[in-house]
């Protein structure tokens, strides 16, 4: 199972827990900021798996590689997650709609960004060295909606501090990961399907 | 300092995004006699393009980009009023904007100082634009071109909206439309019907100047 970094925690715990025969190799979770690269490592991978007689799942929205996935996914007859993006993944693609179409001044985060925010979304975009950056970045925001999995007190707490340093107000929205679980038993029983002759 | 040394040490720091030593490099020449025309054309604008081809190649990421840019907006407020005195005519007017629903702007950002260097008028419309707002601006300035930009796949299917509303007002044939953007190709702006597509900054001004030819030769054929 290809996975992104932002989902391999959730993926190997529910993996765990179902007992799945599959092993989770996640790509780095940066790679959302260059998708278009995604398509080439998973790509790689795929490869090298099917050359050493595994089926491959890839535990992937879209991710901004604006197609680059489908096209490996085509060529080598493996299946993706369906969605554009992690949110899609966790929330629905039609909730994240429908919070965009609320406000598109929507920034999203999940419990993945909510860890990691210094380093995949400040760091990442230069706003510790460059902190003037901050309102060429962020400033046509209106608000936070947290998409969250697991929300632990110190997750909550960790989100509200990233709200107070957009100054903006912090929705939450309980997803959790059954949505995620659901698509991946899909993808695993047609995987398996498709190998039986 | 030298000409020659000052024109490169404007670039360097653009290159680097030193905002105020580009600020007081580009003064400093003027002082020195050096003109508006050649500050841009010798250093700004070679240097933007240097830092496009670095980001292509990985070596820039975003905030590389964004505050190199943001350094040569800086100098370019200080040539604008003197390149207009130059009587440096505008090479047309283009209005700008990112489509509705999106956010992203650092890329359209990006495209306008390059429109502006190369000396067209850029009427930025800013993000969200819905297509009613473009149709009025158009109507108001009357561009040559008009840009729409757009990052999300779920944002890019308003470029079909925004042409089929030219369409409706009567303006479509009027107004030479560019697309860009990350998830754009030129394939999907085939696809919608829009004149004109660039995948950066400096390869959509030159788009604009082809397309703009191709116009005037069709004018006066
Ligand atoms: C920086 C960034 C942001 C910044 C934007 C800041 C800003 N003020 O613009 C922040 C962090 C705020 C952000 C927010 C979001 N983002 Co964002 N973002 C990016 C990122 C990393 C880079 C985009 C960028 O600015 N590049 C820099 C420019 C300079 O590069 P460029 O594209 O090459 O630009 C050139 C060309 O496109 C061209 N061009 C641009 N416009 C035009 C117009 C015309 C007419 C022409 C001719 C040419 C042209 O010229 C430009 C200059 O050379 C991309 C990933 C990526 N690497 O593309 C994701 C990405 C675009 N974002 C994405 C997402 C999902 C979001 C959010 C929904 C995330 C969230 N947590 O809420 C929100 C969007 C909310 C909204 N309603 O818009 C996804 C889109 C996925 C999809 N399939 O739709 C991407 C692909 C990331 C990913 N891997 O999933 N984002």
């Amino acid at each position: 199972m290809v996975c992104c970094g932002a989902l391999a925690a959730d993926i190997r715990q529910i993996a765990t827990r179902r007992g799945w025969p599959v092993v989770v190799r996640p790509l780095p979770a940066l790679l959302h900021n260059r998708p278009e690269k995604i398509a080439d490592y998973a790509e790689r991978i795929v490869v090298t798996a099917h050359a050493a007689g595994r089926s491959v799942i890839l535990a992937y929205a879209d991710c901004g590689s604006y197609g680059g996935l489908d096209a490996v996914c085509a060529r080598h007859g493996v299946r993706r997650l369906p969605g554009l993006h992690c949110y899609d993944v966790y929330a629905g693609s039609s909730q994240v709609a429908e919070l965009f179409a609320a406000d598109p001044g929507t920034y999203l985060l999940t419990d993945f960004l909510v860890r990691s925010f210094k380093r995949t979304v400040l760091a990442e975009l230069g706003l510790d060295a460059h902190p003037e950056l901050w309102p060429d970045y962020f400033g046509h925001y209106r608000r936070l909606v947290w998409l969250a999995q697991d929300p632990t007190p110190e997750l909550a707490a960790a989100a509200e501090r990233i709200a107070a340093l957009f100054r903006l107000p912090l929705t939450r929205v309980d997803t959790g990961t059954r949505r995620l679980e659901r698509e991946l038993a899909t993808l695993l029983a047609e995987t398996e399907d498709g190998r039986r002759p | 300092m030298r000409s020659e040394e000052l024109l490169a040490e404007l670039y360097d720091k653009t290159l680097t995004g030193n905002g105020p030593a580009v600020l007081d490099l580009t003064r400093q020449g003027l002082d020195q006699g050096i003109g508006p025309e050649t500050l841009l054309y010798d250093a700004l604008i070679p240097s933007l393009e240097e830092v496009g081809a670095r980001f292509e190649r990985g070596d820039f990421f975003v905030p590389e980009m964004l505050i190199a840019g943001k350094a040569m907006a800086g100098a370019l407020d200080v040539l604008r009023p003197l390149l207009a005195e130059t009587g440096a005519a505008t090479i047309g007017t283009i209005v700008m904007g990112t489509v509705k629903g999106d956010v992203h702007d650092i890329g359209k950002n990006l495209v306008n100082i390059m429109f502006e260097g190369a000396g067209f008028q850029v009427i930025d419309l800013g993000v969200q634009v819905s297509p009613e707002k473009f149709i009025d601006a158009i109507k108001t300035h009357k561009p040559d071109i008009v840009g729409f930009s757009a990052f999300l796949t779920t944002t890019m299917p308003m470029f079909k909206a925004n042409i089929n509303a030219l369409a409706k007002s009567g303006l479509r044939d009027r107004v030479i439309v560019m697309v860009g953007g990350a998830p754009v190709t030129q394939e999907y702006a085939d696809a919608v019907g829009a004149d004109g597509y660039a995948a950066d900054a400096s390869a959509a001004v030159a788009r604009a100047r082809e397309l703009l030819n191709q116009r005037k030769a069709m004018a006066s054929a």
